[in-house]
């Protein structure tokens, strides 16, 4: 009878996620000087239902370090104890603790977090540490027995208490236990599972029947827990109406008051069968331990599920695009039983109906991937924290947009880049305080993330005020690593470009936050990977801007259908920067080298699909076919197709996933009349024309680029 | 899995030189089919099904004997010509040109692969001890893929491990394999 807990893992765990994503958001708003009681209340209850939470699932690690930290926070709450940026830090700690912990519960392999014992020894010796008071934090609230005897037991871990011979438990819930959703029973049942567990029902208070409130709970109970078990564990299982009872534990044989006052047990057969509670049939009762039900089952769905978080709204939008497109079906599906030409005005309006239908369903289907960035840059708070203190730099963090919504798996892979990206903001970006104040600006810098949609993009911006890009040291290190000669003409875009490459990094000491020279590069790698670009402005003295670009969505692209010979290719839409047709004048053939497109201020280099793809393209001459410059991997080149075909979304489908990667294509698709279509990768085009990475810009000339 | 591949049978007997009983003789159900006179024969579990040639989107810089890829109610697969990998001279295609659609273990994940061949033949049974190990020649390690010899009808076929033989590297001549086996 006994229910699967395992069931509700899942849900717990999520629930504790963002309950620590609550503790800490609200512990880096609280300011050590002035203390919100609503903050510190707000942290409180996300730890107390943590708490709750992995005591009845059986989690005790978790339940016992979050123990202590509640202990403390109560002692902060009710007054007692000054609250200090050491001790934020410290709660901050056993914040990453906690998650650690539940992280490798819900992996199924619980081990031993040497952190969390230290952090729980730190914390047990603020605690205990000489803090006088600390007894009588506790004893003005009656109900906090438990706390009380903690403390005096434990000023080493209350885990090694001296282990005994059994527990004598005295448990009387106030009348409306009941009603708050504790069952005794349960608790029971959960003490069953410790070891030995006889029970003496109290039932001297149930009133006679004509008076009794059916949701009451009248009883009293006497338990006998034979087991070898700490007191914490037995603690455990009244955690949650530890405020709502009287409750007494002792240990067996203990000679005291408790065993004394043995209530007398009125055994009146009417009254037990009014009796609501049910353990009270019997009031005898020895449950023998069975099989430990409330611990996880280790095996139990390793699969790893992921999930996300669907407003209602969302879903009931999808729920009514289903039942038009029921409504459209049926009438087409009645137009067809008896179908005459007279009626195919009708069907047509029918068809269309059924593609608006499926386009909007689409739309609503996509939009339940789409989660607000919000769960992206929450993560931020945090790091700017951390970070700054480390390096004694006072910044403040400021979100935007955090409403801004994207694909999860976007999302997903977009987090760490953007992690090194307000690193190096902080890191190379924010100057030391004094430095600030030297230049003129107030001592606390500031970094903002910024997150908007711009024509079916999402772009996140990271702002910091700090020095800039400092474009002499960059053009020397370029220099210096033979990533440019010193005779090059660049424009400062092209320098601030640099940063980009690999193996490049001016910071002149290796720091723990960056500058090991691996970065920028992997950084633009992965987000070209989402098919996005990433560019930085600065000017010097004012700070940078780093502006990442990426698609909404990773499943449907917009393409744009090119053909060469008798194969259509598509080409993301998003890429193309212009097509022209006739560029005779424009062409200039390199010897030895790729043919070249005079585009306004800049040669842009030539591929040629049908060379590259060894297809047979039908234009003989180059000029009788069709240039599209596109831009990727932050250069453009021109793509010489046969003709342009139609624009339309499509379905990105892996190519990888029955055959392998291809070269400059990046998946496939299906398109209208059933063929399969491949999907064309600018980044990876280039590689394979083996075009060099050029910049054959005419000099002094980039404004088009510098709006 | 039928229980082919398994060692139950060694609890009846063991002092048979195959392992195999006679009781319970373990067979194999091999979907055999043409290229040019040559029978082979898969595995029919990996066989999906059975279809018949359509045209083939071509992938760029793949090898010759990839043909393309199709679109199979959704998903993407791609098309082996065995003729070709075998480096038996060309075929036209035409209405009955067949492809089998086979299940290939890669690594961890299952792909799904087309294979055309010129005809597909017939489902056979060989009991294991009738398949006869692939013969081995030193300087051509191709025979990896060929699970062993069968026959029936006094007919040979060449059974092939299609795991092997899909997840082998493009690069792989195995133009030989023909000769070898039938010599």
């Amino acid at each position: 009878m006994g229910i699967d807990l395992s069931q509700f893992h899942q849900v717990f765990f999520e629930e504790s996620y963002e309950g620590l994503d609550v503790m800490e958001s609200a512990l880096l708003n609280l300011q050590p000087d002035t203390v919100d009681s609503e903050t510190i209340n707000e942290i409180f209850r996300a730890a107390h239902s943590i708490k709750g939470g992995s005591g009845t699932f059986g989690f005790i690690d978790v339940a016992d370090f979050t123990h202590v930290i509640e202990t403390l926070l109560d002692e902060i709450r009710s007054g007692t104890r000054k609250i200090t940026s050491e001790t934020v830090d410290l709660f901050l700690q056993s914040v990453d603790c906690i998650r650690k912990l539940i992280q490798q519960h819900d992996a199924g392999e619980p081990c031993v977090i040497p952190e969390a014992v230290e952090l729980k020894k730190v914390f047990e010796g603020i605690l205990s540490g000489g803090d006088s008071e600390n007894e009588s934090v506790s004893s003005p609230e009656p109900a906090s027995t438990i706390t009380e005897i903690d403390d005096q037991t434990g000023d080493g871990s209350q885990a090694d208490s001296p282990l005994t011979h059994g527990w004598k438990i005295y448990f009387k819930p106030e009348l409306d236990i009941l009603k708050t959703g504790n069952d005794p029973l349960r608790m029971f049942r959960e003490l069953a599972s410790l070891g030995a567990l006889s029970i003496t029902a109290d039932i001297s208070q149930v009133p006679p029947i004509g008076s009794i409130d059916p949701e009451a709970c009248y009883m009293a109970w006497e338990l006998e827990l034979d087991a070898d078990v700490s007191k914490s564990a037995v603690d455990e299982v009244f955690e949650w109406v530890v405020d709502e009872s009287e409750l007494r534990i002792e240990p067996l044989g203990s000679d005291d008051a408790v065993s004394d006052v043995k209530p007398e047990v009125l055994v009146e057969t009417a009254i037990e069968e009014i009796t609501l509670a049910p353990t009270a049939s019997t009031p005898e009762v020895v449950v023998q331990p069975e099989e430990m039900t409330s611990k996880p089952k280790k095996d139990a769905s390793k699969v790893e599920v992921s999930s996300i978080r669907v407003g209602i709204d969302k879903v009931d939008d999808l729920i009514n695009m289903v039942g038009e497109l029921v409504i459209t079906q049926s009438m087409l599906g009645e137009l067809g039983l008896d179908f005459t030409m007279d009626s195919l005005p009708r069907l047509l309006e029918g068809i269309e109906q059924l593609s608006q239908n499926t386009r909007e369903l689409q739309e609503s289907v996509m939009r339940i991937r789409m989660l607000p960035i919000s769960f992206t840059f929450s993560r931020f708070p945090r790091l700017v924290h951390d970070l700054s203190r480390t390096m004694n730099k006072k910044i403040e963090l400021k979100l935007t947009g955090e409403q801004t919504e994207l694909d999860k798996t976007v999302m997903e892979k977009i987090g760490d880049p953007l992690v090194h990206l307000v690193r190096n903001s902080l890191d190379h970006g924010i100057e030391m305080p004094e430095d600030r104040v030297k230049a003129g600006k107030p001592e606390t810098g500031t970094i903002t993330l910024n997150a908007f949609h711009q024509s079916g993009n999402i772009v996140i911006q990271i702002i910091d005020d700090g020095a800039g890009l400092n474009k002499p040291r960059i053009l020397q290190k370029a220099i210096e690593k033979e990533l440019v000669s010193e005779n090059d003409n660049l424009s400062d875009d092209q320098i601030h470009d640099l940063i980009f490459k690999p193996g490049f990094s001016t910071a002149d000491q290796v720091s723990d936050i960056s500058g090991r020279g691996v970065g920028m590069d992997v950084v633009r790698r992965n987000i070209n990977e989402l098919n996005g670009s990433v560019e930085v402005e600065s000017t010097e003295g004012q700070g940078s801007v780093f502006t990442i670009r990426l698609p909404l969505t990773l499943a449907i692209l917009d393409g744009q259908l090119i053909r060469v010979g008798d194969k259509v290719y598509i080409l993301p839409l998003i890429s193309i920067v212009e097509s022209i047709q006739s560029f005779q004048g424009m062409l200039h053939r390199v010897v030895g080298g790729c043919d070249l497109l005079r585009l306004r201020d800049e040669y842009v280099p030539i591929i040629k699909l049908s060379s590259i793809f060894n297809i047979k393209s039908t234009t003989q001459e180059m000029e009788d076919g069709l240039l599209v410059v596109v831009e990727g991997d932050n250069m453009k080149v021109a793509i010489l197709i046969d003709d342009l075909e139609a624009q339309q979304q499509v379905v990105i489908k892996s190519l990888e996933e029955n055959y392998k990667r291809v070269d400059g294509v990046s998946g496939a698709t299906i398109l209208g009349n059933g063929t399969v279509s491949l999907i064309l990768d600018i980044p990876g085009l280039i590689k394979l024309a083996g075009v060099q990475r050029y910049e054959y810009k005419m000099a002094n000339n980039d404004d088009d680029r510098a709006a | 899995m039928v229980n082919n591949e398994t060692e139950s049978s060694s609890i009846t007997r063991i002092n048979d030189d195959t392992e195999d009983s006679v009781a319970h003789e373990p067979s194999e159900q091999y979907l055999t089919f043409y290229i040019e006179d040559e029978i082979y024969g898969v595995d029919i579990l990996s066989v999906q099904e059975i279809r018949g040639w359509e045209p083939a989107t071509e992938i760029p810089n793949a090898p010759e004997y990839i043909k393309g890829v199709i679109n199979l109610r959704g998903t993407v697969v791609p098309i082996t010509d065995l003729r070709c990998r075998f480096g038996i001279k060309q075929f036209e295609y035409s209405g009955v040109t067949v492809v089998i659609i086979v299940k290939v273990q890669s690594g961890k994940s299952d792909k799904t692969m087309g294979v055309v061949v010129d005809a597909v033949s017939d489902v056979s049974n060989f009991n294991k001890s009738e398949i006869h190990p692939a013969p081995e020649l030193s300087e051509n390690k191709n025979t990896a893929f060929v699970k062993g010899l069968g026959s029936t009808e006094n007919k040979m076929v060449i059974l092939l491990d299609i795991n092997k033989l899909m997840n082998t590297s493009d690069d792989t001549d195995l133009s030989r394999v023909s000769q070898v086996v039938s010599a």
